[in-house]
């Protein structure tokens, strides 16, 4: 029993700010306005065959004032840093010592970017005969930037953002690829909901921009090659297109929230993750099913937001879930943002707690019918996270009654 | 009859089941006997050729073969051992079938040279490019090393392994995350969410690249000759620590859930902190106030004063600037006390086990309270004379200790304690 849902008398959750950075641009408008023009940002050039959702760049120096932070920072930390003081501005507390000194974080996160160069001179140095014991030893040594390690380590975007802008709570790093974001969140609501906490800051984010990544994910065939289809319409063409994305989140208590006057995008209502055994057909769906069964009772005007990777089998086991739940219109992040990885799920949450502020669920973007219009504003989007290859989370936002 | 409640009213958690591995050796009757013989496990490194390297001893775990090698594959295969015998110590569930969550504190994952040599070597010619390698990588030929190298590979493995229940959470708090893994055990059996819970650490990542990235920080001892007296932990002349391998599990259990099933209480989780320092990426605020507020924290939680802390199992690595942050703030933290409460750093004999290192050193705080026998710290012949801890040199010590406080702290602003004790307060 590792769920987190409400129960009666239990604290409300509130998501009161939203930081998002990515593909279509930065903030909620330049987000919201692409999704509804669906306009995508893919790159099919820059790592052919490989196709990726590049960052739509940002002036980081707005969050990140000091020129030493960002050089301190790669890439990934830097969007994320970025969106994680996009999100307090939002939520109105950025600066705010009082608060800010007591904010609990939890970050999903992975690692960060190698130097390439450095590892394909090793490399290249050895296949032409470099063979001396020492002699990666030595190359490490004299090619490796002193801080790039700090830029790798999983723990340092959380470092980073505690850093910048000034966090002093409790911070914790969670790693797994997709899921991490789905247990960050469920972690937060857990103790925010019980009461150990009053408020969180959450999320992650990622650089799809890598081609050491896309050796990773090439290793198990992952990455779509040649043409950029939606995730529902690459059956014959699996694969996901990485993407470049921060996505963070301030979770509140109710009572929080309102002694500040605090206005709320949604709640956040439950989050639900397991680990399918996937070793049979049909494994990844039984789970989906499961966490479907255990989010609290969906009697409103429902939708689901999914982080589908467009990997198989994953995908086509996941569609075969939301076939059985045909009367909630699905929208899918992978398409409109590429796959973010750990940032795909709080990419979610946030497109759900924006969706039920803006009283309309974005259009859908799809050829093959699995995204329908929706008419009217949601009242409840649960958001789906399937990992590409382990790890399965469900959350429910709702609006705030 | 103790309450199965603390004065806070939530669920006592105590400790059922250990398990620990260590360059000393696995297994806690192993590990605790060279301990308290003040053994080091420190020793030249064999695994790969140290030509050129500053540093050139560490704390491997050269005993458990892992095959084909990586770092993330021994990190593996010695939670699973450790998780082995922490479940045998404690009964609980069914063969395959634990019932509660993994809370698993693992080093950050990514591909290691041995598999880039390989893929290097498989482009068959002497000049490429990155995209060459990217381009040999698919059709299935490495399709292992993607599952290897998944950052939740190896709470995948045990979870599967143990039948561990729900979303396995794999963490990183860099040197804290032992600590980390054991407060998110704490607090979900405090919130009534499980009466059980598998919180595991490990490190299996001394391998060329790692020992060269904390070598350029300066963060290493490059003592190599006597391996053995390199780690030396509030001596005057310590000059970094000592990278280690190992890892530690523990079962916890809500009391009224180990009692009811006649479980052998082997210490209580009595009180977990944390706090950020949000200073600087590898030091310290030079105020010491996130680490004070920790410790403050940590003993709030407990419901304890410092009064009643009789030893404290210090992170203590043996860098210049640590071993001096925490006697400042442990002082500033307990007093006069600071100086009269027997510290000591297991460190200076294993080395610092990284992401391990919280859960080992909390296990040899439990098995300290189980013998009323402090493992001393080895190498401490010349006493850092502004560290006025009562530390525990060169020969155990035979102490009545009810309470214990193991502290944590690392890299990106990570500060973590524990409070141990040996009965419910």
């Amino acid at each position: 029993m590792t769920d987190t849902a409400s129960k009666p008398g239990q604290t409300e959750v509130w998501i009161t700010g939203i930081g998002l950075a990515t593909s279509l641009g930065e903030g909620l408008d330049a987000n919201w306005a692409a999704l509804q023009e669906k306009r995508i940002n893919v790159d099919e050039k820059g790592f052919a065959p490989y196709i990726m959702h590049p960052l739509m760049p940002v002036t980081f120096d707005t969050q990140i004032p000091k020129k030493g932070d960002q050089r301190q920072m790669e890439a990934w930390q830097r969007i994320g840093t970025y969106a994680a003081g996009l999100a307090l501005d939002s939520a109105g507390i950025k600066g705010n010592k009082d608060i800010l000194s007591k904010i609990d974080m939890v970050v999903a996160a992975g690692g960060g970017e190698r130097d390439l160069n450095v590892d394909t001179g090793v490399l290249t140095a050895e296949a032409k005969g470099a063979n001396a014991p020492g002699f990666l030893n030595e190359r490490l040594m004299s090619d490796l930037r002193p801080t790039l390690f700090l830029a790798q380590l999983s723990n340092l975007l959380a470092g980073n953002i505690a850093i910048v802008h000034g966090l002093g709570g409790t911070s914790r790093t969670f790693m797994g690829e997709e899921v991490a974001g789905a247990d960050a969140a469920r972690i937060a609501l857990a103790r925010i909901g019980s009461g150990e906490s009053d408020i969180a800051l959450i999320g992650g984010s990622h650089n799809g921009e890598r081609k050491d990544l896309m050796v990773l994910y090439e290793f198990g065939d992952f990455n779509l090659k040649d043409k950029f289809a939606p995730v529902w319409a690459r059956k014959d063409h699996a694969g996901f297109a990485l993407g470049s994305a921060g996505a963070f989140l301030v979770l509140e208590s109710r009572a929080h929230a309102e002694a500040r006057g605090a206005k709320p995008f949604a709640k956040l209502s439950s989050v639900v993750a397991d680990l399918a055994r996937r070793k049979q057909p049909g494994d990844m769906a039984a789970t989906l099913e499961k966490l479907w069964a255990k989010l609290p009772k969906r009697e409103g005007k429902g939708a689901i937001i999914t982080g589908a990777t467009g990997a198989e089998p994953a995908t086509s086991e996941e569609r075969g879930f939301l076939k059985g739940h045909a009367d909630f219109p699905v929208r899918s992040t992978g398409t409109m943002f590429g796959h973010t990885m750990e940032t795909q799920f709080p990419l979610g949450i946030a497109l759900a707690a924006l969706s039920i502020s803006r009283g309309a669920l974005f259009p859908p973007n799809d050829s093959t019918g699995t995204e329908i219009e929706m008419q009217g504003a949601p009242t409840q989007i649960v958001v789906v996270g399937a990992g590409h290859w382990r790890g399965e989370g469900m959350a429910l936002v709702e609006a705030v009654s | 009859m103790t309450a199965p409640r603390d004065k806070f009213g939530r669920p006592v958690v105590v400790v059922t089941g250990m398990g620990i591995m260590t360059s000393l050796g696995a297994g806690k009757a192993d590990n605790w006997a060279k301990l308290v013989a003040g053994e080091s496990g420190i020793r030249t490194i064999t695994r790969f050729p140290v030509d050129g390297l500053k540093t050139t001893m560490a704390g491997t775990v050269d005993f458990v073969s892992v095959d084909p090698f990586s770092s993330t594959g021994l990190s593996e295969r010695m939670a699973e051992i450790v998780t082995q015998e922490a479940l045998e110590q404690a009964g609980i569930g069914a063969k395959a079938d634990f019932p509660g969550p993994l809370f698993l504190a693992v080093a950050p994952v990514e591909v290691e040279w041995p598999q880039r040599r390989e893929l290097g070597r498989a482009v068959g010619s002497p000049d490429f490019t990155y995209d060459d390698l990217l381009r040999i990588s698919g059709g299935g030929k490495y399709s292992a090393y993607h599952h290897r190298f998944m950052f939740g590979s190896v709470a995948a493995y045990l979870a599967e392994t143990f039948g561990t229940k729900g979303s396995p959470i794999s963490l990183s708090t860099a040197c804290a995350s032992g600590a980390t893994s054991i407060q998110l055990g704490v607090e979900a059996i405090r919130r009534g969410e499980t009466d059980a819970a598998l919180c595991v650490a490990t490190d299996g990542t001394v391998n060329p690249e790692a020992l060269v990235r904390f070598s350029l920080l300066s963060a290493l001892s490059t003592q190599n000759d006597p391996p053995q007296a390199a780690s030396r932990p509030f001596s005057k002349n310590r000059d970094g620590f000592v990278m280690a391998e190992g890892a530690g599990a523990l079962v916890l259990e809500s009391y009224e859930a180990a009692t009811a099933r006649g479980a052998k209480i082997l210490g209580v989780i009595a009180g977990c902190g944390e706090l950020t320092d949000s200073f600087h990426r590898t030091r310290s605020s030079p105020d010491g106030k996130p680490i004070i507020g920790c410790m403050n924290k940590t003993l709030a939680d407990a419901g304890m004063t410092p009064d009643q802390i009789d030893h404290i199992n210090a992170h203590g690595t043996a860098t210049p600037e640590n071993d001096k942050m925490e006697f400042n703030t442990t002082s500033a933290v307990f007093g006069e006390l600071a100086q009269k409460i027997p510290v000591t750093s297991n460190k200076s004999m294993v080395g610092h086990t990284i992401s391990a290192a919280g859960a080992v050193e909390a296990i040899f705080s439990l098995l300290t309270l189980e013998h009323q026998r402090i493992p001393p710290t080895i190498n401490y012949e010349t006493p850092d004379p502004t560290i006025l801890f009562d530390v525990v040199g060169n020969k155990a010590r035979d102490a009545r200790v009810t309470a214990v406080m193991s502290n944590s702290f690392g890299f990106g602003g990570q500060n973590a304690s524990l409070i141990l004790t040996r009965e419910p307060a």
